[in-house]
């Protein structure tokens, strides 16, 4: 298995097709949560599907003001066809071109199948690496671990803003 | 290993023996054809095991994707207030090929209770609280697609197969009997 970007690192930046005319850059989401899903493949088996699962979610990762981004191998008129079929409600990023280029960066490349790792990311609102987690290709991984470091993350955010306030006062 | 994080309690829909070793939770989605195909497994499951095995649904719709899976799991719940969950749940997956609302009024008819007050449920959606609360519970669990079976709390992530389910359940049936017996 690939040895994903640890917590602490600065999060690579991409700018990638978001659909077949439009592209999004990581550091147009400064000053947020970003999570960061990598998957093997568009059009997995709807019921147990990882992106369909996330779609459902959405709200709960919203309440956290976080920004999630799917991303594979698979172009961007193949995620259109697979967004609109799902209803998926966020963006599905395209590491078509140099093929997996992106993940690569991140770790979370599968040389020999030639796609993404089933790969977690969640990124700070500086754009550090928060959480990351490989789940074994065949598992999706769910929902928790994200939600999880959300709440972390957040729970962190106010810890520091407590400190420096606390030490304005002193 | 992902575990379940809200316990079996009073608001959970059980069959079978409180106190069975085993306890089967099943997340699952009204319209999801795996869920439908585990629906039989699950009762041959139940019956294989009888009393060692208790059995819990809770409901995970996938809506985006499955348009009638809210609807039909808020009758579920509407049958649940009237007592008739069990019910409403069978009829619901027995007939999961033409789900619809006029399937789950027509459920309701048969069982005795009133389509008018379904369908007023169904409009305002008056358990959907009940239904979100169990899905996020799910979430929460790691539930990660539907079905998703927790046997004594732990996510089972085998095949949905009689013969696999069997093969879990009698691993988890050794587990509980090897513990020491508590005295007193």
């Amino acid at each position: 298995m690939a040895r994903i970007l640890a917590p602490g690192t600065t999060a690579p930046d991409f700018t990638l097709p978001v659909t077949p005319d439009q592209s999004l850059s990581l550091r147009d989401l400064r000053g947020q949560p970003v999570v960061l899903a990598f998957y093997p493949a568009d059009w997995s088996p709807v019921c147990g599907d990882q992106m369909a699962l996330y779609n459902e979610v959405l709200p709960e990762f919203q309440k956290y003001k976080a920004e999630v981004l799917g991303i594979s191998v698979d172009g961007p008129w193949c995620h259109a066809a697979f967004a609109r079929d799902r209803h998926l409600h966020f963006p599905l990023l395209s590491d078509f071109e140099p093929k997996g280029a992106l993940a690569r960066a991140y770790g979370a490349y599968r040389d020999k199948e030639g796609v993404c790792e089933r790969a977690l990311f969640v990124i700070d609102e500086k754009g550090v690496i928060f959480w990351s987690y490989l789940s074994p290709v065949a598992v999706n991984p769910g929902a928790e671990g994200i939600l999880e470091a959300l709440e972390n993350l957040e729970k962190k955010g106010q810890s520091h803003g407590q400190l420096e306030s606390s030490r304005r006062a002193s | 290993m992902a575990s379940l994080r809200v316990p079996v309690g009073p608001a959970d829909h059980v069959l079978g023996d409180e106190h069975a070793p085993v306890t089967l939770v099943e997340y699952g989605d009204y319209e999801c054809p795996h869920c439908g195909h585990a629906h039989p497994i699950v009762k041959a499951v139940r019956k294989h095991f009888g009393k060692q095995l208790r059995f819990v649904y809770r409901h995970f719709p996938l809506t985006q994707i499955h348009p009638h899976a809210e609807s039909a799991a808020e009758a579920a719940e509407f049958g649940g207030v009237n007592g008739r969950f069990w019910e409403m749940h069978d009829g619901i997956f027995e007939n999961q090929d033409r789900l619809s609302v006029p399937l789950l009024t027509e459920l309701a008819e048969e069982l005795g209770l009133s389509a008018e007050d379904l369908a007023a449920a169904l409009d305002s959606h008056e358990f959907a609280p009940v239904v979100k609360a169990q899905f996020l519970g799910g979430v929460r669990s790691g539930v990660n697609g539907t079905p998703t079976f927790f046997i004594n709390g732990y996510r089972y992530d085998g095949m949905n197969e009689f013969e696999d389910l069997v093969e879990a359940i009698d691993t988890a049936l050794a587990e509980r009997q090897s513990e020491p017996k508590r005295v007193g």
